[in-house]
């Protein structure tokens, strides 16, 4: 029997899922709030019930976060019962690790990577599993699913290891860990077909809602006390929903009458933009993904 | 819906990449802002059209280094299935990253060039292609547009490939005549070689159908982890979590745990608060034993009336994939399923030249290449022969020192 490519896909991700927890010490699931991940906390449910989760999850907060983003992420982990780490990047900041960019596209973003780093150290994570997957961008369609990582968080495009049939190879030396990713396989469409047959709540977000929002560079970024705006900066109204969740500061909105996971599903089947084509944080330079992995990013 | 994966074997100059290209953006699987980029790049055609090879270009460190690096992937939809291709780029390293690629692939696109028919690197490919065990091929018989779209030289390749296969062992070919650059027969029929009859390449890749191991006969479960919640309502709840990895189980079927030997029943096969009553070859459950035996992690469950081979001393097709060349002196992991053990290279039989197919019998054992051996290992393997279970006879050969994954192995036979 062959089975239908959303089971497999699932099948695949829980398969994925066990390795981590057979193979390591002590994994770590980092969440951000956005539907990747929560499909994630979805996988890992089917994974491991009815035992608890051999992992935390892992939150890395800008602190320039949807409210929305926030509040779902505690709500869930009330339902859950699992364990959430929160690492602040306003505790990097105050540390003096790390400095506040200036100007009008200052964000938090770039900003993540010290304090996910520095997180996994206090920690002594030796996994950490993303929802990170292989269609967002070429970096990453290159990146394997166990991907090793040197204490410097790097990822070398040069020295991945051969990943053969459904052999995943985890050892890692002392001081290295490993960033895992479940869904690699997965395309944007096929998460959200996931999402609506696993009927598993997002935060509002995702769906279309009326905001105040300004036009930079072409993309609609939400109005908020986080964004460095000036005079020129024109707020209007409009009727949006966000395609990712990240930092406000970096996530742009896309015009939408978007208000159920159906009319989302048609908008993406018919769509001319990926996703991360509403990510400013892409947009630096053609190579932008690529460098920040290589600089430890998620 | 199911999902296609597939490689495509080719080098630089077959026109690898463009087939690729056409593929997505003729089926309209490229996005707006990728097609954006693509437009504006200045590498056009020799006749100032897109050049699709864009679509599957690399990263910076590969176009500051003018290198390739191994496997990208790329996904692409129709209404008929998914498809998830492994792209692996034609180089020096060639033959680690095909092997990479095909060992997870249902089927594989060999190019050929139309007008050098088939050479070298066609045997290499095919070689390969035989080794990995791939059910489905199609070779693509390219640049037919550089030949006059002539049926004669099509003809000609065609029966030339036909020696090449049984030479290396491939059935279940289609040949299909193309031309990636102008889109000949990849997605649409074309007009210009009235006389093929047969599929256009997407339609193909479309509507083959996939042979799926569910017989009873390979019933293999690897158990991944153990739940446990020891919670005072669950206080005896003790599942094995694992995928099934070929074959099928039913509820109430004789269980064997190797290598242990123990036997037990199927008593429940769970997916959270499902209960299936059977769980066949993919999919990921939780299965519950009637007796309460001793299992862990890296214990394989199999139908007891079909067991597998047992043994710490087999015979082994290698390919290796690393830069030091294999140490028979080392002590080595060997990973299979979620198996791990030690190992040691005890023989190498012989080298393949995967060139010419010609037996070599030299000493050292370096990067990309193939072999065969006895390896022997610290624990027994339960494992079943590549060449009639794929899922439980693949496993990789992993550097004590390093930690890097440095062979690729496919299992043969019991060694005496």
């Amino acid at each position: 029997m062959q089975l239908d490519y959303l089971d497999e896909l699932e099948a695949e991700a829980i398969y994925i899922l066990r390795e981590v927890a057979g193979q390591f010490e002590k994994p770590a699931l980092l969440f951000s709030g956005g539907k990747d991940s929560i499909t994630l906390v979805r996988l890992a449910e089917k994974a491991f019930r009815p035992g608890k989760f051999p992992f935390p999850l892992v939150h890395i907060d800008t602190g320039h976060n949807f409210v929305e983003t926030i509040e779902y992420r505690d709500k869930m982990i009330n339902r859950i019962g699992e364990k959430l780490i929160i690492g602040h990047v306003q505790d990097s900041i105050d540390e003096g690790k790390v400095v506040e960019q200036k100007g009008k596209n200052a964000s938090r973003n770039a900003l993540q990577t010290v304090t996910l780093l520095d997180t996994i150290a206090k920690h002594g994570f030796d996994a950490c599993i993303g929802g990170a997957r292989r269609d967002e961008e070429k970096a990453r369609a290159k990146e394997r699913i166990f991907s090793v990582r040197d204490e410097f968080g790097q990822w070398d495009p040069k020295r991945q290891r051969p990943e053969l049939w459904n052999i995943f190879n985890g050892k890692i030396h002392k001081g290295e860990n490993v960033r895992v990713f479940p869904i690699s396989n997965w395309t944007e469409l096929d998460v959200w077909n996931y999402i609506r047959r696993e009927k598993i709540e997002l935060p509002s977000i995702y769906f279309a809602h009326e905001r105040e929002v300004i036009t930079r560079n072409g993309q609609l970024m939400a109005a908020s006390p986080f964004l460095n705006m000036d005079d020129e900066d024109l707020i209007e109204k409009r009727n949006v929903r966000f395609r990712t969740v990240g930092d406000m500061t970096c996530t742009a909105a896309v015009e939408s009458y978007a208000y159920r996971i159906d009319d989302i599903i048609d908008e993406i089947s018919e769509s001319k933009i990926s996703e991360r084509g509403a990510r400013m944080d892409d947009k630096v330079s053609e190579a932008a993904m690529e460098d920040r992995k290589k600089g430890g990013y998620f | 819906m199911d999902i296609l994966k597939f490689i495509t074997a080719g080098s630089v100059d077959d026109g690898k990449s463009t087939l690729i290209g056409r593929l997505l953006y003729d089926s309209d699987s490229i996005l707006a802002d990728q097609l954006e980029a693509l437009h504006s790049s200045n590498r056009k055609n020799d006749d100032g059209s897109i050049d699709l090879a864009i679509l599957t270009d690399g990263l910076k460190a590969e176009r500051e280094q003018g290198i390739t690096i191994d496997v990208a992937y790329k996904y692409f939809q129709t209404d008929k299935r998914k498809f998830i291709i492994a792209d692996t780029p034609g180089h020096i390293q060639y033959t680690r990253n095909m092997v990479t690629g095909a060992s997870n692939a249902n089927l594989a696109i060999i190019l050929v060039d139309a007008r050098k028919g088939v050479i070298e690197q066609t045997i290499r490919h095919s070689y390969l292609v035989s080794l990995l065990g791939i059910q489905q091929v199609v070779v693509c018989i390219n640049k037919m547009d550089m030949v006059e779209y002539s049926e004669a030289i099509y003809e000609t390749i065609v029966n030339d490939y036909k020696a090449l296969a049984y030479k290396v062992g491939l059935k279940n070919i289609k040949y299909i005549p193309v031309s990636a650059l102008k889109g000949d027969n990849i997605v649409h029929a074309s007009s210009n070689m009235k006389w093929y009859e047969g599929k256009s390449l997407l339609p193909f890749l479309e509507s083959v159908e996939l042979e799926v191991d569910d017989s009873r006969a390979h019933a293999r479960f690897p158990v991944q982890w153990v739940v446990r919640p020891q919670t005072e309502e669950l206080h005896d709840y003790r599942g094995y979590a694992g995928r099934v990895s070929s074959g099928s189980f039913k509820v109430n079927d004789k269980v064997t745990v190797l290598p242990s030997g123990f036997h037990s029943t199927i008593e429940k096969i769970e997916v959270l608060d499902a209960e299936p009553a059977e769980a066949f070859a993919g999919m990921s459950v939780t299965i519950h034993l009637k007796d309460e035996i001793d299992i862990s992690r890296g214990d394989v469950l199999v139908n007891t009336e079909y067991l597998p081979e047992v043994s710490q001393l087999i015979e082994a097709d290698l390919c290796w994939m690393d830069t030091r060349a294999l140490d028979p002196s080392l002590t080595y992991f060997i990973q299979h399923n979620s198996k791990v053990t030690r190992c040691k290279i005890r023989e190498i039989l012989y080298k393949v030249n995967i060139n010419t197919l010609e037996k070599e019998f030299n000493e050292d054992f370096k990067l990309n290449d193939i072999g065969r051996i006895i390896i022997k290992t610290a624990e027994p393997l339960a494992f079943d022969l590549y060449q009639n279970n794929k899922a439980n006879g693949g496993a990789i050969i992993i550097d004590s020192r390093t930690n890097v994954t440095v062979g690729a192995l496919m299992l043969r036979a019991v060694a005496e």
